[in-house]
């Protein structure tokens, strides 16, 4: 019975004649999720995140110990010590639990740069683009200047100006990434601009903003969406980076770049300090690269599933 | 009364010495309820011409006039809702993201009318599309099926004038021929008036009554359809098109 | 008459998300040294089968066939590294638009030349010499400027001689033609296929014209296979293509629109679903 069911709602997902605006976006939906099904490495990536989400979640809940927790008596200890799994830091507290809590630190950083730089990359380009002329070559050299400049420079310029923290250092690595952005919304919008089809909704009345707005933008933003999974590991170590130098998250907190400076002292005795937040970046960027490779196969309208 | 009138129309690209003119002092007239064909080889300027029309190319001179209205370099609202075009290639003029539903409603949208969903099936029946059309993508219709769709989409504003800008040369010559008898039946129904290019002499002569025969950007002559089967151009370059619209001659071989 | 080339029962699959698609089925025929038309509408597998000829079918597209023999030598038997003999040198090819078959940062005469000497081992002089000719023979006229040319400086027409002339350049036996003219203007498409139809018939080459313009065909080749679905529905001489009696290739033919004769309407074509079912004719001659 079940399986009957569960054939209907594949036979209805998978149809070439939806009936009703929901279904057709449905069946869409599923089309991609069977494409990006199919590419096992992004699948890999798919799940590493996944985790990252879950640990993030469940943080109390599978930390052994409390982060904070010093213990001065047991620093240093290695891996496989008892109650400590990865070992314990030059304070003594424990690792895993650190490594654990900061998944929520390193998804916060993540998730707002993920939401900035591209929102305002997406607004410069396009206008930019589908402007043109003077406003095109204002935005577009202000555009440069921030790409002149290297980005963790410029990010520490930032921090250092507006003071150390997690907020700023957000703030400031949003501020570094965004010209990208603003330069590939802005090369898709020229070849956007000048199709029939925008030509053909111009011949209806439709104005700049609302060409922009419902025509270009759902073509730039996949490639966008792209763009930001594969640079999100940039954006980790970015603010790993900033946390290294102490201008990211500030001490006590398990940021897993602040982790890494702090290891470092004793990187020759005790590796594992450094070590275990250095592999624990090191995965998470690799799974956004991952599924960022698997997502451009799917949301690429030029391969599209048309054949 | 939506005839249209053009005269010594100069369209060019570029400025200065990069300057390319398009197109160069044409002239011809469409009275209301005909259609007229413009035909000429790429680059010929005779797409062109429909866009200085439409207003997709701002830099233009000379007279345009369709029906009373004399058009000047900004286009008023209520044109698009008098005059429509349809694209060549049928795979470039459909937003690849939006359904045949968004495309349709969109575009009444626009035009301020309240009915939609009622409009949308009445398309949709028009250009002989079923209704279990109305929510797929371009992707899921056949180029056929496309076309279909971007003539709806012209016709949604109820215009009088549509430019036809070969609208089957993207087409299998069987669906080519199944449009070229929507377009004809449209023609019909909503009396509306055409004008029409076309690369193929045989296509223009079986929609229009007259065309005109363009050649680097100038009109060389207009033929009425009755001077054009009957094979009686009075420009050479006329004749070169009609006879290599009847396949390969061996005996052609004048090779430059 | 001997034949240059021998199919039976190729058949071209494209695995699908909805199972395996069969874009030729089974078809059979042979090609001598004429000029051989295949017509059909888009995704009658006309392109699929002359690429499969020369197997540039891509993974995970598949190739087979009871029979697929070139002069008598197994095309599907060969190593890659003989096919690259036989694609170029023996069998040639003209794709539809020139631009995407030319190398845009390479002079003509580099492309040309590389081709020849990969091919026979020329010296540059000999290889120069002879691609001066090949341009001649398509009616260049200024073949020295033309060869220090990049692409984009050429014309759509000029282009398509510049590929024929490369495609040529090795005297191969069999040249496959697809749609080499519908991106030329009238003008110049009948140009074009007087050039290809010299070079056929002064070097007793074999010749598949791949196209979608009946009359073109009719009016060009000698034998037309009139493919459908996948699957050749009928197989005439090509000045006998306006009395063909499939219905698939008579209401092909009543849907053009014809300036001798004017119609109220347009025939369309009503197609049957058995057409699809039937066994592929045989294009042997």
């Amino acid at each position: 019975m079940a399986e009957i069911e569960k054939q209907g709602l594949r036979a209805w997902l998978m149809t070439d004649t939806p009936t009703s605006r929901r279904h057709a976006r449905f069946a869409a939906l599923y089309a991609g999720w069977l494409t990006l099904k199919a590419n096992p490495m992004a699948m890999v990536g798919l799940a590493i995140l996944i985790l990252l989400l879950g640990m993030a979640a469940f943080a109390p809940l599978l930390s052994p110990h409390d982060p904070f927790e010093q213990n001065l008596i047991g620093r240093l200890q290695s891996m496989g010590a008892e109650g400590h799994i990865l070992g314990t830091d030059s304070l003594g507290r424990d690792l895993l639990s650190r490594v654990i809590y900061g998944s929520r630190i390193t998804l916060y950083i993540v998730a707002l740069v993920a939401l900035i730089a591209p929102i305002v990359g997406l607004l410069v380009g396009t206008v930019a683009g589908y402007t043109g002329g003077i406003v095109d070559a204002i935005l577009m050299r202000i555009t440069d200047i921030f790409l002149a400049f290297p980005r963790l420079v410029l990010a520490l310029a930032f921090v250092a100006a507006l003071g150390a923290g997690i907020e700023n250092a957000v703030l400031a690595i949003s501020l570094t990434a965004w010209p990208p952005y603003a330069r590939i919304a802005r090369a898709e919008t020229l070849t956007i601009r000048n199709s029939d089809y925008i030509a053909a909704v111009k011949l209806q009345g439709a104005g700049a903003f609302r060409i922009i707005t419902k025509h270009i933008w759902p073509l730039c933003i996949s490639s966008l969406i792209v763009r930001v999974t594969l640079d999100m590991a940039g954006v980790i170590l970015a603010a790993a980076g900033l946390g290294f130098l102490g201008l990211g998250a500030q001490p006590p907190s398990p940021e897993w770049g602040a982790m890494i400076s702090e290891g470092r002292r004793f990187i020759l005795d005790s590796w594992w300090v450094a070590t275990i937040p250095g592999l624990a970046i090191f995965t998470v960027s690799l799974g956004f690269n991952l599924l960022g490779d698997g997502l451009r196969d799917v949301l690429d309208p030029k391969d599209g599933d048309s054949a | 009364m939506s005839d249209i009138s053009v005269e010594n129309l100069n369209v060019w690209f570029g400025d200065h010495e990069e300057r390319v003119d398009a197109v160069k002092g044409a002239s011809f007239d469409v009275p209301s309820g005909s259609s007229f064909g413009l035909v000429g080889e790429s680059g010929s300027g005779k797409s062109t011409i429909l866009r200085a029309i439409m207003g997709l190319v701002p830099t233009w001179s000379g007279g345009l006039k369709i029906g009373d209205l004399t058009l000047g370099h900004k286009r008023p609202k209520t044109f698009y809702k008098d005059v429509q075009m349809v694209f060549q290639d049928p795979y470039a003029s459909l937003h690849p993201r939006h359904s045949v539903d968004q495309v349709l409603g969109e575009t009444l949208f626009l035009h301020g009318f309240k009915d939609v969903d009622r409009r949308i099936l009445q398309l949709l029946d028009d250009v002989g599309l079923g209704r279990e059309f109305r929510f797929r993508y371009p992707h899921q219709l056949s180029g056929g099926q496309r076309q279909r769709v971007a003539i709806a989409r012209a016709l949604a504003p109820e215009p009088s004038v549509i430019l036809l800008d070969e609208p089957t040369s993207a087409l299998d010559v069987s669906v080519q021929a199944e449009v070229l008898n929507l377009l004809s039946d449209l023609r019909d129904e909503h009396k509306l008036t055409y004008l029409m290019v076309s690369h193929n002499l045989a296509v223009v002569a079986h929609m229009c009554d007259a065309t005109a025969v363009m050649q680097n950007g100038e009109i060389v002559e207009v033929l009425s359809v009755e001077d054009m089967r009957a094979m009686n151009p009075s420009h050479p370059y006329t004749r070169n098109l009609l006879e290599g619209s009847f396949g390969y001659k061996p005996t052609a071989e004048q090779s430059a | 008459m001997t034949n240059l080339i021998d199919v039976e029962n190729l058949t071209v699959t494209f695995p699908t998300r909805q199972g395996e698609f069969e874009a030729v089925r089974q078809i059979s025929f042979t090609l001598g040294q004429e000029r051989l038309g295949i017509v059909g509408e888009s995704g009658s597998g006309k392109s699929m089968t002359g690429r499969a000829i020369l197997r540039l079918i891509r993974a995970p597209g598949r190739v087979t066939a009871d029979k697929l023999h070139y002069k008598g030598r197994d095309l599907l038997k060969m190593s890659e590294r003989e096919m690259q003999g036989v694609r170029g040198q023996e069998i040639s090819m003209v794709m539809q638009d020139p631009k995407f078959s030319l190398n845009p940062v390479m002079t003509i005469a580099d492309q040309i030349m590389e081709i020849y000497r990969f091919h026979t081992g020329a010296s540059r002089k000999q290889a120069w010499a002879k691609a001066i000719e090949m341009l001649e023979a398509v009616s260049i006229r200024d073949p020295e400027r033309v060869m220090r040319a990049y692409p984009h400086e050429m014309s759509g027409g000029m282009g398509q001689r510049i590929m024929i002339a490369m495609m040529l350049v090795t005297e191969p036996k069999i040249l496959i033609a697809d749609e080499p003219t519908s991106a030329l203007d009238v003008s110049v498409q009948t140009q074009v296929l007087s050039i290809i139809d010299r070079l056929v018939r002064e070097r007793g080459m074999g010749l598949i014209f791949i196209s979608h313009d009946l009359n073109l065909v009719a009016s060009f080749c000698d034998r037309v296979l009139i493919m459908y679905a996948g699957r050749i529905v009928e197989v005439c001489d090509a000045d006998k293509l306006h009395e063909a009696k499939h219905p698939y290739t008579r209401g092909l033919l009543g849907s053009l629109p014809r300036l001798d004769a004017p119609q109220q309407r347009l025939e369309v074509l009503k197609r049957d679903p058995a057409w699809r079912e039937a066994a592929s004719v045989s294009g042997a001659s």
